[in-house]
């Protein structure tokens, strides 16, 4: 600080809590929520402090989901979100990490043309041409399916211009003695690429992660069954309508169960997690 | 940039590139030229026969009155958002982890926390503007369904917005606050005169964010609570493009909407990366 005011210092610390406060309001909610029964929740207006079927709420929606609405579990959904996610983000740096570097680091004709090619699919986000890719995807038979969930998210041009960012600003220096000591490309690649993009692959593998998580608007296209439903798309499913027929102490469990991965992500990635946010807006 | 030093090979970087190539050709070039095929045709209600429109599905769209009311919609709510998520986090500058989990929830859970908060008959806010005397239903009211997604939205963005203006806060040079104190300018002066208009960049790229973020990732949020209900009333533009090509089955109409989107991200994508290079300050 510029100067000593204390009584600057302590109202900004009361923004901060009121801040803190607003947003965790609604978490709070529902974790309370999530250990109440349905009675409870019904009693307007609802107990504030944490019951005690924080267990049973928990249990039942994991091993065998709501009683009025789907009736899938959310151990399974769980599981599917996870396949998601991960496929996404490991797809993406692994497609991704090699494209740039033959961008970079070759000369080849129609080099620019590729590079405009992925370039404009960075305007596109999926929702844009959501109905006609669906229609490919279920035309190639991958409805109901991990590839089906995965590969037409994977197609995104982001991660591409991260790497080559980073590769444009890896000195000259390395590629020259590498060439000098006889190592080909895919040596070079292997032995100096790779461990130098370490950081950057942490930074893209969170933003990614979330983003494949949170996922809703694909996955509620593609997937029919419920055994291949996110943990996203659960929740909307267990919403039956009608506020007192919907068991809100389930959807509120599973919704716990839905946001606390990514959240922990976030939370134990965040140096990665700043840095990859910074870098892929650029 | 260029590299000077590069490898050469006659295949090898056409074998690196070809994975991305081949999921953006699949995923991202076929269905982008179906939807401009589709955006032309007319197809009957059973798929059966298709025939050439011509432009009659642009025309048609922009006749009706539902489309324009959702581009309505969808620029209230972009401005809305955007503002709220910038008044709520300015000022803000440590409690980061606490701050910046709401990134990690996906949009459809966002929703579901806060359609719980303000539900008609069970919700604690509810419960809370009953007592205050205001009569909350957001299941009827239009305005009141908008409210509720905007707030949900906002809720979620306000991390990312956090963050982004933190990093901005952060790269302003001390020595031009220091200058300033010595000169006697109080706190409130220095942040009108030299931290605003050095964060004017950033709030610039936030409002674009925000508004490409209103348009499309809010679709979780809308689906998960208000369905584009009551009467249409918080139906933006991706979640009719959704609702007409899906649950009511009109390709060619939804397709038209698809393209007509596309424009308006190339439209958005343009001026962010102008304002990128250009890093403007008023």
């Amino acid at each position: 600080m510029v100067e000593n005011r204390p009584w600057l210092t302590v109202l900004s610390h009361a923004v901060l809590l009121a801040g803190v406060a607003l947003i965790a309001f609604p978490l709070y909610i529902t974790f309370v929520a999530s250990t109440l029964t349905h009675q409870e929740i019904l009693q307007v207006p609802m107990p504030l402090v944490p019951g005690g079927h924080l267990w049973e709420n928990y249990s039942q929606v994991l091993t065998a989901g709501s009683h009025a609405g789907a009736a899938a579990p959310v151990g399974r959904m769980m599981l599917n979100s996870l396949v998601m996610a991960l496929a996404i983000a490991l797809g993406k740096i692994a497609i991704s990490i090699i494209a740039s570097f033959a961008i970079v680091y070759f000369r080849f004709p129609l080099r620019n043309f590729f590079f405009w090619m992925i370039f404009v699919t960075l305007m596109l986000p999926v929702e844009v041409r959501i109905i006609p890719t669906f229609k490919v995807v279920s035309d190639l038979g991958m409805l109901n399916s991990y590839v089906g969930l995965t590969l037409p998210l994977i197609a995104s041009a982001t991660a591409t211009f991260l790497f080559r960012q980073f590769f444009l600003t890896v000195p000259d220096e390395l590629a020259e003695a590498a060439r000098i000591d006889g190592a080909g490309p895919m040596r070079f690649f292997r032995d100096v690429v790779l461990p130098l993009s370490k950081t950057s692959m942490a930074a893209l593998f969170v933003i990614q992660f979330i983003y494949g998580w949170n996922q809703y608007l694909w996955p509620l296209l593609i997937t029919t069954q419920e055994s291949m439903y996110t943990a996203v798309i659960g929740i909307k499913r267990m919403i039956t309508g009608g506020d007192a027929l919907t068991e809100w102490n389930l959807v509120m469990a599973t919704a716990m169960l839905a946001l606390l991965p990514p959240a922990a992500v976030v939370v134990l990635m965040q140096r990665w997690f700043v840095k990859g946010l910074v870098e892929t807006e650029k | 940039m260029e590299k000077r030093v590069v490898f050469r090979s006659a295949w090898l970087p056409y074998a690196l590139l070809a994975p991305q190539i081949a999921v953006t050709l699949v995923f991202f070039f076929w269905p982008a030229a179906q939807a401009g095929w589709y955006s032309f045709q007319l197809q009957d209600a059973f798929g059966l026969r298709t025939e050439f429109v011509g432009l009659s599905n642009f025309a048609a769209l922009f006749r009706d009155a539902n489309y324009l009311y959702s581009f309505k919609v969808t620029a209230l709510f972009s401005a809305l958002v955007a503002v709220m998520a910038d008044r709520v986090v300015r000022g803000a500058l440590a409690y980061k982890t606490l701050l910046i989990w709401p990134y990690a929830v996906a949009p459809a859970v966002a929703g579901v926390l806060w359609a719980f908060l303000f539900a008609p008959s069970v919700g604690i806010v509810t419960y809370a503007l009953r007592q205050a005397g205001y009569d909350w239903n957001w299941v009827l009211r239009g305005e009141q369904a908008m409210l509720l997604v905007v707030i949900a939205s906002a809720w979620k963005q306000v991390s990312y917005n956090f963050l982004f203006f933190l990093a901005g806060l952060q790269s302003i040079p001390r020595s031009l606050i220091e200058a300033a104190a010595i000169d006697g300018a109080g706190p409130a002066r220095r942040f009108w005169t030299v931290v605003f208009p050095l964060l004017s960049p950033t709030t610039f790229f936030l409002l674009v964010v925000n508004v490409v973020y209103a348009f499309f990732d809010t679709f979780g949020v809308i689906d998960a609570t208000t369905q584009g209900g009551p009467a249409g009333s918080t139906q933006i533009l991706v979640y009719k493009v959704y609702y007409d090509g899906v649950k009511a089955a009109d390709l060619g109409g939804s397709s038209a909407q698809s393209v007509v989107l596309m424009l308006i991200v190339i439209a958005l994508t343009v001026v962010q990366f102008r304002f990128v290079e250009r890093k403007v300050q008023y």
